[in-house]
């Protein structure tokens, strides 16, 4: 479990985040969403330790990570998995490579060993035989299931997902949802996913937060959102006139 | 607010540094990486170094030969002083200067692209010390190779010095040679390894530092690309000086 208590954070003049207290449960998919410029992605950098606050605390099973030294904050980091919005891989390594190199660099594994758990992973990501690729030569989708299975080579207790379906195509976006649902259900880990995509909020938001100028606007699972009154939450999910229309006829008839 | 300026990049500097130069997670992990950079490094810029060294032996010999024509100076001393002044000041610092054009730039850009990719993010993430894992093995690669580039631009040019004057008839080949052997003072070689060693530090540090540092944006990156240089040429000509008047 990951919480975030009375978080403050602000560059110069600016207060980006405003006092959020939180807590994303294990085994869950916990999205945060929100606007451009909400300061999600700010949230999920301080929640993941690439920020200092300026006041408040952030904690992985109760251990408040910005209290820790930096050989404990690395024990911490070996547990930790995050598949970036561009997915950031290594373009002068090989797929093959890009997964392996948090086995090269933190286990005493044999070539062997490595070489199976990367097998694994990508095959567990729907990728196997790409190993000797080098990521300018796969799709946009592809270099995302590879930040996958980088991300979660080192079997982390605790998954980071920021913008996972920008750049993707609709029904691509899909497969990388479900697959990242999969991956939290199947190893029990708290995941945090950091989105604006209305089709992942419905899809695999079992905890949804929503956040507005700093603040968390709403709190609540995929299956309120329709049901919600929170005028926030419906200027942002339902903007346009057709998602409008969609969510009227929806509530006019749930059961369809 | 200049000086405060200074002040803010020195310290930030030389916490880089510190940091860099901590205990790394796995020592074959930097092993790799610094035969990697001292390949890229020292093989890339051979041919460059090779061409600059000759035609600063050339230009030596010739410009000399011109200025002590008349002269009541021995016309031997011409190569004594191809030979001192390649050895003493043009091979460590003219090699450094173009090694911070080539070298520089393209370390800043490297590590500049990986923080605006979210490689150094992605690294932090999974526990690694980007300063030391990205910083660390190109430092130790340069301090490594490029006084080697020093002494063989040194050699080169000598045999540039002999090339531009010997052949075309303007010095016979006994009287560059005697030149080549006269006078040599042992310590003037350390001199050129000192500048070497020091040069070499400079220019990978300060590039990588602004590489590390670097903000979103391809005009940021441009311009951590030419501040890299910018910065390693003035570095390198000041502590230049200061070895001048420690050493001699």
């Amino acid at each position: 479990m990951i919480s975030a208590e009375n978080l403050f954070k602000s560059f110069e003049e600016n207060e980006v985040i405003k006092g959020i207290s939180l807590e994303f449960k294990k085994g869950q998919t916990n999205l945060i969403i929100g606007r451009s410029g909400s300061g999600k992605t700010v949230l999920l950098k301080l929640l993941v330790g690439l920020f200092q606050p300026n006041s408040g605390k952030v904690l992985y099973d109760n251990v408040d990570i910005y209290t820790l030294s930096k050989k404990e904050m690395r024990t911490i980091r070996m547990k930790v998995g995050m598949l970036f919005q561009a997915s950031a891989l290594f373009d002068s390594m090989t797929v093959e490579q890009n997964i392996r190199f948090p086995l090269d660099m933190f286990t005493n594994m044999t070539a062997k060993e490595k070489s199976n758990r990367v097998d694994y992973c990508l095959e567990r990501v729907n990728m196997p035989q790409t190993n000797r690729k080098y990521p300018s030569e796969i799709s946009g989708g592809m270099q995302k299931r590879v930040g996958i299975a980088r991300a979660i080579v080192l079997e982390p207790e605790y998954l980071f997902c920021d913008e996972p379906n920008s750049g993707l195509d609709p029904k691509t976006a899909l497969v990388i949802d479900e697959l990242i649902q999969d991956i939290t259900y199947e190893n029990n880990i708290t995941t945090i996913i950091n989105t604006h995509d209305m089709n992942s909020v419905m899809e695999i938001g079992d905890n949804i937060v929503l956040l507005h100028e700093g603040k968390v606007a709403w709190r609540g699972g995929k299956t309120d959102v329709l049901q919600s009154d929170n005028q926030i939450l419906i200027d942002f999910m339902f903007s346009s006139p057709f998602l409008k229309r969609l969510r009227a006829a929806a509530l006019e008839n749930p059961h369809e | 607010m200049l000086f405060s300026r200074f002040l803010f990049h020195f310290g930030r500097f030389w916490i880089m540094m510190g940091t860099a130069f901590s205990k790394p997670e796995k020592w074959i992990m930097y092993y790799r990486e610094t035969t990697r950079q001292m390949i890229d490094i020292g093989v890339g810029s051979l041919i460059i170094v090779g061409l600059i060294s000759i035609f600063i032996g050339a230009v030596t010999a010739v410009q000399f030969l011109y200025q002590l024509d008349g002269t009541l100076v021995p016309r031997y001393y011409i190569g004594y002083i191809v030979r001192d002044s390649t050895i003493i000041e043009l091979a460590p610092t003219i090699t450094c200067l173009v090694l911070a054009g080539k070298v520089g730039s393209n370390l800043a850009a490297e590590i500049g692209g990986m923080r605006q990719k979210e490689h150094i993010d992605a690294m932090e993430i999974m526990g690694v010390n980007t300063a030391a894992y990205l910083i660390t093995p190109k430092v130790v690669a340069a301090i490594i190779v490029i006084p080697m580039l020093v002494a063989i631009a040194a050699f080169i040019s000598v045999i540039g010095g002999y090339l531009s004057s010997v052949p075309t008839g303007m010095l016979s080949e006994a009287e560059y040679v005697q030149g080549i052997r006269s006078f040599f003072v042992k310590h003037n070689i350390n001199l050129m390894f000192i500048k070497a060693t020091v040069f070499a530090f400079i220019l990978t540090s300060v590039s990588c530092y602004q590489g590390y540092y670097v903000k979103s944006g391809s005009i940021e990156l441009g311009k951590a690309s030419t501040n890299a240089v910018v910065f390693s040429d003035i570095l390198i000509l000041l502590a230049d000086y200061l070895i001048a008047v420690l050493f001699t």
